[in-house]
């Protein structure tokens, strides 16, 4: 059973890989490979800070109560961000 | 050029300065992230008591300590925390200038070993511009409770610097800090620091550039590899700041140079803006280089089972608010009985002076003037302030050290968002309870000037220590008995929605600032979520009782005595037959009416200016001087109050207007210093009004009904 799931996962991983999306739409609980910043300014350099360039692996971790903003795991700290932030940050899923 | 203390000073940092107490000693600089516990390893080495907390952004301003040990003695500059050298903000180029130019012998970057890959980022940027550093690996327990392994000698090997594994409360891991970080200065352990590789064509523009900057002797002392990349990158910070140290700093050859690299690298695809973006990733790839040699096991990857509770859609909010209300209960039932005794203790040694005074045949005026002037006003402040005092800020502060404070902004984010402000505004609203002076120099943790100007002349609405304590007394004397369960809980209730009531004044008022003079969207934030980490409970209720006490007895002397004389004086000088105080209280009684209180209320807030502490109690003691009753102990206020005509509506007015007034005359100073008087006279004019319509509304519906 495990095994056919991972199979799964495996077929659905090979047809979406290349598909490149924004990060606030990324699952709570999806993993994620950062593959541009399309933010300028002062919110670029606090991503690049925070170690979210590219390449960065990020995972959804869940949602504040109204909804926005979402904790993510970067690096190996959780740290929120804003919706419209993240949807100028550019991902692949892995 | 040598680039020593003495050559240069510290006039380059502005107002962060250190200073050798004797030729000997060694200026070691302290920096790392934000929250990975600088301000505990600071104060574990210098033995001060700097605040500790766990969240991001705590440490605003830059403290310095001393320790020494043997012959060793130490300078310790605790600078603000930062994740980068790039200079890019105030706090990294108040940073970075402190470890360029600050004259420091060696610098100690304290890591995070729960998320090593991002400390080392700052990490290997301080080792490429000082290679006199020690690296720090604090939250070493945690991390091993994490099951993530560090290998320190590993990461020594890498970095080529030396490495130390540290937990916070640890003192033996600190010894060997110690014993290091005197093996780097002395000159003992020669550091081989690690160099940092670029994509090549970076490097290729390195190898034109830095061998003239070497030669030119450019920020002699500093690696010109560094140099020389900050130069073709146009780091305009430091070029205005080489200006500024060079007598020649236009060389043809170093413009020359540098105008090839940067050709060089157009070519080769990189064109400015791109330019700072590769580096970051070239320093990321080394960082990830040595994680994979000193670094195993993995993050769980998941929020912990706490957080998903405290942040859900379902208790997020009931539970902030119910954590709010059990601290406040908690606090009224503690404080009951150390404001009794106090209160009864006070007045005993307040009636036995006066007798001595008598005794002694001291003239009446003086024993006046001291004993139902100074002391009175003075015990008032003690008894019926103190106590709830002692005992919220403590109790908070376990919330704060816990990591709570940030999951409530992380809550609250959304509704400041809509009204155009930073969810940070709610960290700095949970400093506002300590004190409103030190949210509003929290504020600096927000980033954008436009959001941190709201979040200054918001703070007053969250009642500070000062405050909640006056709001506390009208409840229990008014609305509901402090005594029994109910009692206790109901007061805690009221409470909180009194604060509730100024959350959303904040939020009303911020949308209202950010719709007419602080225009503009709300712009784009971070975050951290700390791991929650167990308070050391004992220290933190002994240390902040403690200050907290101290503070507050410093405050109550330097404040209430003088306001004690004063209306003492005014009570008892008369014009005409009658006081001086009469005359006041009667010129501002009509005004104080109209918005639901009287002349006496309003005299004692404008002479609480200097602290919200002394309102009530210089209240009582107006009504005293001029009433017919002479002798009161505070547990009497509340007769004392209706007899001079207070009823429900008085009360509510009062609580009312101890949450939106003008704030104390420290915290005006502070938005002064930090915003500039405009901003200082706003932040006096917005909360007064808030106030005094509001207050009158309610008293004018009151009177309709005939309340």
């Amino acid at each position: 059973m495990i095994q056919a799931l991972s199979g799964l996962n495996f077929i659905f991983g090979v047809i979406f890989v290349e598909k490149i999306r924004s990060l606030c739409d990324i699952n709570v609980g999806e993993r994620a490979e950062v593959v541009e910043l399309e933010t300028e300014g002062a919110m670029r350099r606090r991503l690049l800070d925070i170690g979210l360039c590219e390449g960065a692996v990020v995972k959804r971790l869940g949602q504040s109560p109204m909804g926005d903003p979402s904790a993510y795991l970067i690096r190996g700290a959780v740290i929120a961000i804003r919706k419209p932030d993240a949807r100028r940050v550019k991902v692949r899923g892995i | 050029m040598g680039l020593t203390a003495d050559s240069t000073g510290f006039s380059a940092c502005g107002e962060f300065s250190v200073s050798r107490k004797s030729p000997a000693d060694k200026i070691v600089a302290l920096a790392g992230n934000p929250n990975v516990g600088k301000s505990t390893v600071f104060n574990a080495l210098t033995g001060l008591h700097q605040h500790t907390g766990n969240w991001s952004g705590k440490t605003v301003a830059a403290a310095e300590g001393y320790f020494k040990r043997g012959d060793f003695s130490c300078v310790l500059a605790d600078i603000p925390g930062t994740y980068s050298l790039m200079a890019r903000s105030r706090e990294e180029e108040v940073a970075r200038n402190f470890i360029l130019f600050g004259g420091i012998d060696a610098a100690v970057v304290v890591c995070d070993a729960t998320c090593l890959s991002r400390s080392l980022n700052l990490a290997l940027q301080i080792i490429e511009v000082c290679p006199k550093t020690l690296v720090c690996v604090n939250l070493m327990d945690e991390a091993r409770r994490k099951k993530i392994r560090v290998d320190l000698d590993a990461l020594e090997r890498e970095l080529g610097v030396p490495v130390v594994g540290t937990s916070a409360h640890d003192k033996r891991s600190l010894g060997v800090l110690v014993t290091r970080l005197e093996e780097l200065c002395s000159g003992k352990y020669i550091p081989k620091p690690r160099k940092l590789r670029y994509i090549k064509p970076v490097e290729e523009a390195l190898e034109l550039v830095a061998p003239v900057v070497e030669n030119a002797k450019i920020l002699d002392g500093i690696p010109a590899r560094w140099t020389a990349l900050r130069l073709i990158e146009g780091d305009e910070a430091l070029v205005s700041e080489i200006k500024s140290r060079m007598e020649n700093s236009d060389n043809e050859a170093l413009s020359e140079a540098v105008s090839d690299a940067e050709r060089l690298l157009e070519q080769a695809g990189i064109s400015d803006g791109v330019l700072t973006d590769r580096i970051v990733s070239c320093i990321m790839l080394n960082v990830e280089e040595i994680c994979d040699e000193a670094v195993s096991g993995e993050v769980s990857g998941e929020l912990s089972k706490a957080d998903k509770v405290l942040t859900s859609k379902a208790l997020g909010y009931p539970i902030m608010l119910v954590l709010l209300t059990l601290i406040f209960y908690i606090t009224i039932v503690l404080a009951n009985y150390p404001s009794e005794f106090l209160s009864s203790v006070l007045t005993k040694f307040g009636n036995f002076l006066s007798d001595k005074m008598v005794n002694a045949s001291a003239p009446e005026w003086l024993r006046g003037a001291l004993i139902d002037g100074v002391y009175r006003v003075t015990a008032w402040v003690v008894s019926v302030m103190l106590p709830p005092m002692a005992i919220f800020f403590p109790l908070f502060s376990l919330l704060e050290d816990l990591g709570y404070l940030p999951r409530i902004a992380y809550n609250l984010d959304r509704p400041f968002c809509k009204c155009s402000a930073c969810g940070k505004q709610a960290l700095t609203m949970a400093m506002g309870f300590g004190c409103n002076a030190a949210g509003i120099v929290g504020c600096r943790i927000i980033d954008s000037p436009r959001e941190r100007l709201i979040a200054m002349l918001t703070n007053v609405f969250v009642p500070c220590n000062g405050r909640f304590p006056m709001i506390l007394t009208i409840i229990s004397l008014f609305f509901v008995g402090v005594s029994g369960f109910f009692g206790g809980l109901l007061s805690a209730v009221m409470l909180t929605g009194v604060i509730v009531l100024g959350i959303f004044t904040t939020l009303g008022v911020s949308k209202l600032l950010s719709l007419t003079i602080l225009k503009g969207e709300p712009s784009s934030f971070t975050l951290e979520l700390p791991p929650f980490r167990k308070p050391q409970i004992g220290k933190i209720l002994l240390r902040s009782l403690l200050d907290r006490t101290i503070f507050v007895l410093g405050r109550a002397l330097a404040a209430a005595a003088p306001a004690g004389l004063v209306i003492w004086l005014l009570a008892n000088i008369q014009i005409n037959g009658n006081a001086v105080l009469m005359y006041i209280t009667d010129f501002l009684d009509p005004f104080g009416k109209f918005i639901g209180m009287d002349g006496v209320i309003i005299a004692a807030f404008l002479l609480g200016l200097p602290a919200n502490e002394i309102v009530i109690p210089l209240t009582a003691m107006m009504y005293l001087q001029s009433g017919s009753l002479s002798e009161i102990e505070p547990t009497q206020l509340a007769e004392l109050f209706t007899a001079n005509g207070w009823t429900r509506v008085t009360a509510l007015c009062v609580i009312i207007f101890s949450l939106m007034h003008f704030p104390c005359a420290t915290s005006l100073l502070t938005v002064k210093k930090e915003a500039g008087g405009k901003w200082a006279a706003l932040a006096f004019v917005i909360p007064t009004v808030c106030g005094i319509v509001l207050c009158a509304v309610i008293a004018n519906i009151a009177g309709i009904f005939g309340a």
